[in-house]
C-alpha cells in the first residue's frame, strides 16, 4: 500500500471528490440515456400500431 | 467526405453507435492506467509531499473545465452560422460535463490548497475566474431548461457561449495575464523551470488523456440523447396534431 503521510485525509478526500463526482455523472448520463431511448421506442412502437 | 455530413443526425447516430465502445474502452483503460501511475508508482514531492499526487485529477480536470467551453464555443458558433442542430446538441450535451470538470477542479484545489497555502481559497485572479466559469456553466444548463422553443434556446445559450468564452480564456491564461495570486503557473509549460518534472509529468499526460477520451465518451453518449429527445418531442407534436 503507498504511504501517504501526514497528507493522507488531504489525498484520499481529493480522490474520494473526484471519484464520487464522476461516477455520479456516468450513472446520470446512461439513466437518463436508457430513458429517453426506452420512451423513444414506445412512442415509435405506437404510432406504427396507429398507422 | 465532408465534416458537415455529421451534421446529419442519422448520420451521426450510426457513426457514433460505431465509434463509443472503443472511446469508452479507451478512456477507461488510460484513465485507470494514469491514476494509478501516478497514485502507486511516483514518489512524494520534496515541497509537497503526497499532496503532489492530486495533480492526476486536479490539472486534468481543470484542462477540461476551460476545454469543455471551447468546444461548446466552437459548436455555438457552427450552430449560429450553419444553423446545424446536431453541433449546437453537442453544446448543451458537454454542459454538465463540464460542470462537473469545474465542480472538480475547484474542490480538489481546495482541498489541496489548504495544507500548501494555508487556506481553502483565496480570490486569486485564476481561481476567481474558475469560479465565474462555473456560474456561466450553470446559467447556460438553466437558460436551456427555461426556454420552451429548442430553436430560440439554441440562439440565446450560443450567445451566452460566446460571452463566457471570454471567462474561459482568463481561467486558462489568469496566471499569465496578472502574473499574481497564490496559484502557480502551468504544471506542462515548455518553460523548464515551470514544468513538473518528467516522473510526475508522464503519468500526468496519461491521465489527461485519459479525461479527454472520457469526455469524448460522454458528449456522444448525451448527444445521442439529446438527438433521440428531439426526435420524441416531434413524434409527440405529430401525433397531438393527428
Amino acid at each position: 500500500m503507498v504511504e501517504l503521510g501526514k497528507y493522507a485525509g488531504t489525498v484520499l478526500a481529493a480522490y474520494g471528490v473526484t471519484v464520487l463526482l464522476v461516477l455520479g455523472l456516468v450513472a446520470l448520463t446512461l439513466t437518463k440515456g436508457a430513458r429517453v431511448k426506452r420512451a423513444l421506442e414506445a412512442q415509435e412502437k405506437r404510432m406504427s400500431k396507429n398507422g | 467526405m465532408s465534416i458537415w455530413e455529421y451534421a446529419n443526425p442519422k448520420k451521426f447516430m450510426q457513426t457514433s453507435a460505431w465509434a463509443l465502445p472503443w472511446v469508452t474502452g479507451l478512456a477507461v483503460v488510460t484513465l485507470v492506467a494514469g491514476l494509478i501511475w501516478g497514485f502507486f508508482f511516483t514518489p512524494d514531492d520534496f515541497r509537497m509531499g503526497s499532496t503532489v499526487k492530486i495533480i492526476y485529477i486536479h490539472v486534468p480536470a481543470a484542462i477540461m473545465a476551460t476545454g469543455t467551453w471551447f468546444m461548446m464555443l466552437a459548436a455555438s458558433l457552427v450552430w449560429l452560422i450553419r444553423r446545424h442542430h446536431v453541433s449546437v446538441l453537442a453544446a448543451k450535451a458537454a454542459a454538465p460535463i463540464g460542470t462537473t470538470m469545474t465542480l472538480i477542479g475547484l474542490f480538489t484545489g481546495a482541498i489541496w490548497g489548504q495544507p500548501m497555502w494555508g487556506t481553502w481559497w483565496a480570490w486569486d485572479p485564476r481561481l476567481t475566474a474558475f469560479l465565474i466559469l462555473f456560474l456561466f456553466y450553470l446559467g447556460y444548463i438553466a437558460l436551456w431548461e427555461a426556454i420552451e422553443d429548442p430553436d430560440t434556446a439554441a440562439d440565446l445559450t450560443s450567445v451566452l457561449c460566446l460571452v463566457g468564452s471570454v471567462f474561459a480564456v482568463i481561467s486558462r491564461y489568469a496566471v499569465l495575464f496578472w502574473n499574481q495570486g497564490l496559484h502557480q503557473g502551468s504544471s506542462l509549460s515548455l518553460d523548464q523551470e515551470e514544468h513538473v518534472a518528467d516522473v510526475y509529468a508522464w503519468p500526468l499526460w496519461v491521465s489527461i488523456i485519459g479525461f479527454g477520451l472520457l469526455f469524448v465518451s460522454l458528449v456522444l453518449i448525451r448527444t445521442r440523447t439529446e438527438i433521440r429527445k428531439r426526435r420524441l418531442r416531434a413524434l409527440e407534436a405529430r401525433e397531438r396534431m393527428a
